[in-house]
């Protein structure tokens, strides 16, 4: 009979991200409401020691695949070893964050499995030991309810969606064997930002300027991102400009982002920029023109040319915080 | 599978169609388009009276943008490097139009599965249909989106690799051919990572990849000419009972619509100083997000 709850805690450096947490608190949730227990997984190399912090959220046990193969994520690889573990461990729910790697490994895994699996879910609950997930379709137009067949019941949760708790569980760590079957692809290099940029799809305050910033200049924004603790986001008219990367634009052809906070600056609010920011806690448009779309969906808004108003706000948060 | 292991890095698998009849390796490079139609971006989208699925009549029905990209890609990996670029199309009829459309863009051919038992289909259902298809087209690269925006997947390509055995690489938003080889800058979140897999493999895009070139009018009139099947799950040998609804591994059960968010609040005040003093007391006193 397939029992409990995995997790698949990502890491990244040897330090957990934000998602494990959030994916083992969730897990820990699911498995309380039917008595069960937590496994976590974490796979790496030299992540044993970081391990024992799973412990803190939740996790019953923590299996640890710790080898030189698994240093840099690869579909592959990843793929191989979680399979074996799932076959060891037969869970009735197995967990991911939705995260680049989570959603790729979920992806590879649920299908060499052959169960199913809900994707980017923002909602997860039990009926019985059914999983019903709740997904955004069509760029959020729409929410899933979605029910899967097979086991283990396999769902990716959104990033930034479901809370944190911290529940002191005994998180035995144990090791597991790796064997990383045929490699196919490996990784060659790594260009990454300063690690101390918190991603776009993490961060808890989104700043994001669109075409009424009027050229490549945002420092304004960078510094209001800052006082807040947030990361700099960009409409796809801003990215196409050419004033800033790809990796910025959010939208149903860019990220999909959850914070708290999302401040759209300059931002009229079409229909696919909504798809990518419209789950966000609390939305600030900042628009000179009253018409904007954006209006319509903002909590809060601030009718003035964006350069008179953000200026004003930052000095009015410096003021606050002092 | 188990043979396609045991070769070294030779670019034949010996089993599917293009392999079988040149079994030597050339430097071609034959790219298959994973294509889906999905509906406008713009689409007022309304859920049908089954409240599982959405309304299909108003619809706009537009090649899904990721995949726009792969075929672009795809046309200038032909321009590289030789080789033929074919579209593959799981969908009802209406999605002929799509298939043109790419076929007008430069891609040489189209095949377009249309069969009533895949309606329906979930990710692996589907996954399990083009992978048929993909071992008798032949392919030394598979070209995805990394989502179709209409169910937001992320899965489809996955488990087409899955189930051809061979690497898939997510997120790509620039690649390079070399001997057999292909690199693939892959974002993921704060960078990019290169990963280099051995061909035939499969890929998915990401926006940044390239610009889509639009169809010329000479482009519209070649198309009409170029060859393009339609075949059943008989033609391909898949069972029927392995797809569709009924076989479905992730099932809706209900469609809604999401909390309308209540109308916001526009700050009024003199000046630009007044209404930021304004929102700041609000985000802390109301929001508590500061
Ligand atoms: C298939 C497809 C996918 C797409 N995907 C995305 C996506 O992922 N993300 C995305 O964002 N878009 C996407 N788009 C594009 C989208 O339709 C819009 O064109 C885009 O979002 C507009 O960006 P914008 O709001 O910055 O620019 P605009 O629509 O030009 O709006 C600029 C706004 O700035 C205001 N403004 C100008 N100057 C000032 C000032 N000084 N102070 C204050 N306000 C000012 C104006 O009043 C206006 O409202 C997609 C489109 C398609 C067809
Ligand atoms: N019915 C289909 N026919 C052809 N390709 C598809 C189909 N469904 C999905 N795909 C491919 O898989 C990608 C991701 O889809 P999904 O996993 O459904 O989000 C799409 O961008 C297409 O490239």
């Amino acid at each position: 009979m397939p029992q409990g709850v995995l997790v698949f805690a990502e890491q990244v450096d040897e330090t957990f991200r934000k998602i494990a947490f959030e994916a083992l608190s969730e897990g820990r949730r699911l498995a309380d409401t039917i008595g069960q227990t937590v496994t976590a997984v974490v796979l790496g190399s030299g992540v044993e020691g970081i391990a024992g912090e799973l412990g803190k959220y939740g996790a019953d046990k923590i299996l640890v695949g710790d080898d030189p193969a698994l240093a840099d994520y690869t579909t592959a690889v990843y793929t191989n070893v979680l399979f074996d573990i799932v076959k060891d461990n037969d869970p009735s729910i197995l967990l991911f964050g939705a995260s680049s790697q989570g959603k790729d490994l979920s992806a590879q895994l649920g299908a060499r499995l052959g169960v199913g699996l809900a994707m980017d879910c923002n909602g997860l609950k039990l009926d019985g030991e059914k999983l019903i997930a709740t997904r955004p379709m069509y760029g959020g137009k729409v929410l899933a309810e979605v029910t899967l067949e097979g086991t283990p019941q396999m769902a990716a949760i959104r990033p930034n969606v479901m809370e944190i708790t911290e529940v002191a569980k005994a998180g035995d760590v144990e090791k597991v064997d790796v064997n990383t079957g045929v490699i196919r692809a490996r990784v060659v290099e790594k260009k990454l930002e300063t690690a101390s940029k918190v991603d776009l799809t993490e961060a808890d305050v989104v700043v994001s300027g669109g075409r009424g910033m009027g050229g490549s200049d945002y420092s304004l924004l960078e510094e209001l991102a800052e006082i807040l603790g947030g990361t700099v986001g960009a409409s796809r008219a801003a990215v196409d400009e050419g004033w800033r990367s790809h990796s910025d634009q959010v939208g149903q052809t860019g990220k999909v982002v959850s914070p708290n906070l999302y401040i759209a600056c300059g931002i009229s609010g079409a229909i696919q920029h909504l798809a990518g920011m419209g789950a966000s806690k609390y939305i600030v448009a900042i628009n000179k023109d009253p018409e904007a779309p954006i209006f319509k969906k903002a909590d809060y808004g601030i009718v003035e040319d964006l350069f008179e108003a953000i200026p004003a706000i930052i000095a009015e948060l410096k003021k606050v915080k002092g | 599978r188990a043979a396609r292991e045991a070769l070294p890095s030779g670019r034949t698998c010996g089993e599917c169609a293009r392999c079988s009849s040149s079994p030597e390796r050339s430097n071609k490079v034959d790219v298959v388009v994973l294509l889906k139609q999905v509906p406008d971006t713009e689409t007022l989208i309304q859920i049908a009276d089954d409240n599982a699925s959405i309304k299909t009549e108003d619809v706009k029905w537009v090649i899904n943008p990721y995949d726009e990209f792969a075929v672009e890609e795809a046309l200038r990996i032909k321009e590289k490097h030789g080789g033929k670029v074919t579209i593959l199309t799981m969908g009802p009829e209406r999605a002929v139009e799509s298939i043109r459309t790419a076929l007008a863009m430069g891609a040489d051919e189209g095949v377009l599965i249309d069969d009533p038992a895949t309606q329906g289909s979930d990710a692996l259902g589907t996954a399990k249909v083009l992978a048929a298809a993909l071992k008798e087209i032949g392919y030394d690269l598979i070209i995805a989106g990394q989502r179709a925006v209409d169910v937001d997947g992320y899965q489809v390509p996955a488990a087409v690799a899955e189930l051809l055995g061979i690497a898939q690489v997510s997120v790509v938003i620039k690649e390079e051919i070399t001997d057999g080889k292909i690199r693939c800058e892959r974002t993921i979140e704060g960078g990019i990572v290169v990963v280099e897999a051995d061909l035939p493999a499969l890929f998915t895009t990401q926006r940044g990849i390239n610009d889509p070139r639009y169809a010329s009018l000479p482009g519209i009139m070649k198309a009409k000419k170029k060859p393009f099947v339609q075949k059943t799950l008989a033609d391909l040998g898949v069972d029927p009972s392995e797809v569709g609804e009924a076989n479905a591994k992730c099932r809706i059960r209900s469609l809604s619509f999401p909390p309308e968010r209540s109308p916001g609040r526009i700050i009024e005040g003199e000046t630009a100083e007044a209404k930021a003093a304004e929102l700041v007391r609000l985000l802390t006193e109301e929001a508590k997000v500061i």
